[in-house]
């Protein structure tokens, strides 16, 4: 699965499991939300991660993003 | 005619990766390579306005194309031409916009990129024309462009004599031949070893057969790759910057996270002080290793793979992705998570 920013691409080439992130130069970081809140935020956006590879797709098929 | 060149914050001279937050503007004079564009195309067109933007907003900010080309069009442009953004994605992708945005507004509009930026298959509406692959080749990639701007102007189609690529919009009109004939002519060429010419080119998309999915997280070994150019400090590999040709792997075994300096990012396509400050942002060790003793996931990998995805050639990165997967297979890995830039 891959974590990106630029979905529209990745659904493009074919990528079966996409989860949104917020940056092109931290796929898996916000540094808007300070070092606590990013962390959890990276914790969560990983369990999408997780929730996407273990859903059958039959299709690129974008998963929801991480929340706060 | 009246013409707008966009451009993105670098070619504008507004500054490197530490401006691609830069918000859209405009001045009403042509800038940089529209210094040349401009002197091609006189005395006939004028660049009237440099319309430009911050690589990075431009991703973020889909909305910031609209509001180019309304301004674009209230400092009087008639025509958009937008780059060369050669293999550039994010600048091939705000390129993108911008001439899909002035083709829906109604204006004629053109951009150039080389044939594998991504921005390519972005574009809607509006004709692309070739460019080099980088910026090496900025001369002959602006006197394709102006050329084919010159067409565009004289209310002409582009061709594949123009250097165009891309989608080409289909549009009804009288054939010389009926379709048999043209087929079987079609045909007698190619079997005299001539052109590849079709009638209706196909777009080539890869086939991408999903993998099924995990049965159970918790009882799987995982991966962690990224084309985020993440390195151990100094890069002792040497990775390039940009059109990466290799791929490195480190051990993770006994790491709870990529710490900052011990790991950076030498990726050549955005500011890396974001990744350089906290690594896990581009490879997330430490929130996997945490839910690896929690037990939410089984087992990761030993070490990761990683290239810096930045102008990498398709065949490059079809390689990569060849050899990464192979890899993992070898361990039993079943599952791989990539980060991308």
């Amino acid at each position: 699965m891959i974590l990106c920013n630029l979905v529209s691409i990745a659904q493009r080439v074919g990528a079966p499991r996409i989860v949104p992130t917020r940056g092109i130069p931290y796929p898996a970081g916000d540094p808007s939300l300070g070092p606590d809140g990013e962390r959890a935020w990276r914790r969560e956006l990983l369990g999408q991660a997780l929730t996407a590879l273990s859903t059958a797709v039959e299709e690129p098929t974008v998963f929801a993003g991480a929340s706060e | 005619m009246r013409i707008a060149h966009y451009l993105n914050q670098f070619f504008a001279g507004v500054g490197g990766e530490d401006a691609a937050d830069a918000g859209p503007e405009l001045r009403q004079e042509p800038v940089g390579p529209g210094r040349k564009l401009a002197a091609s195309l006189a005395p006939e067109h004028e660049v009237v306005a440099t319309i430009f933007c911050g690589d990075d907003h431009a991703s973020t900010h889909p909305e910031f194309a609209a509001a180019l080309v309304e301004q674009a069009r209230e400092a009087g442009a008639e025509l958009l031409i937008a780059g060369p953004a050669f293999t550039s994605g994010r600048y091939g992708l705000a390129c993108a916009r911008v001439v899909s945005a002035a083709a829906e507004a109604g204006m004629p509009a053109l951009a150039a990129m080389h044939p594998e930026n991504p921005g390519v298959a972005e574009v809607q509406g509006a004709p692309i024309v070739e460019s080099g692959a980088t910026a090496r080749e900025m001369r002959p990639s602006l006197e394709r462009l102006a050329a084919a701007a010159r067409r565009l102007a004289d209310g002409e189609e582009l061709t594949a004599e123009d250097g165009r690529i891309g989608a080409v919009a289909r549009r009804n009109r009288m054939a010389d031949l009926n379709a048999a004939q043209r087929a079987v002519a079609l045909v007698r060429d190619r079997l005299r070893g001539g052109s590849e010419a079709t009638e209706i080119p196909l777009p080539s998309f890869d086939q991408v057969t999903p993998a099924a999915p995990l049965a159970d997280p918790a009882a799987a070994l995982i991966a962690l790759v990224t084309e985020g150019g993440l390195v151990p400090a100094g890069n002792p590999d040497r990775l390039q910057s940009a059109r990466a040709t290799k791929w490195v792997r480190h051990s993770l075994e006994g790491r709870d996270s990529v710490a900052a300096g011990e790991f950076e990012s030498v990726h050549g396509g955005f500011s890396t002080q974001w990744a350089n400050a906290e690594p896990n942002r581009i490879l997330p060790l430490d929130v996997a290793r945490e839910m690896e003793r929690e037990g939410a996931i089984g087992k990761l990998h030993t070490e990761y793979f990683g290239t810096t995805g930045n102008g990498t050639t398709v065949a490059d990165a079809r390689r990569f992705g060849l050899e990464w997967a192979a890899e993992l297979r070898r361990a039993h890995i079943q599952a791989a998570i990539l980060t991308a830039t």
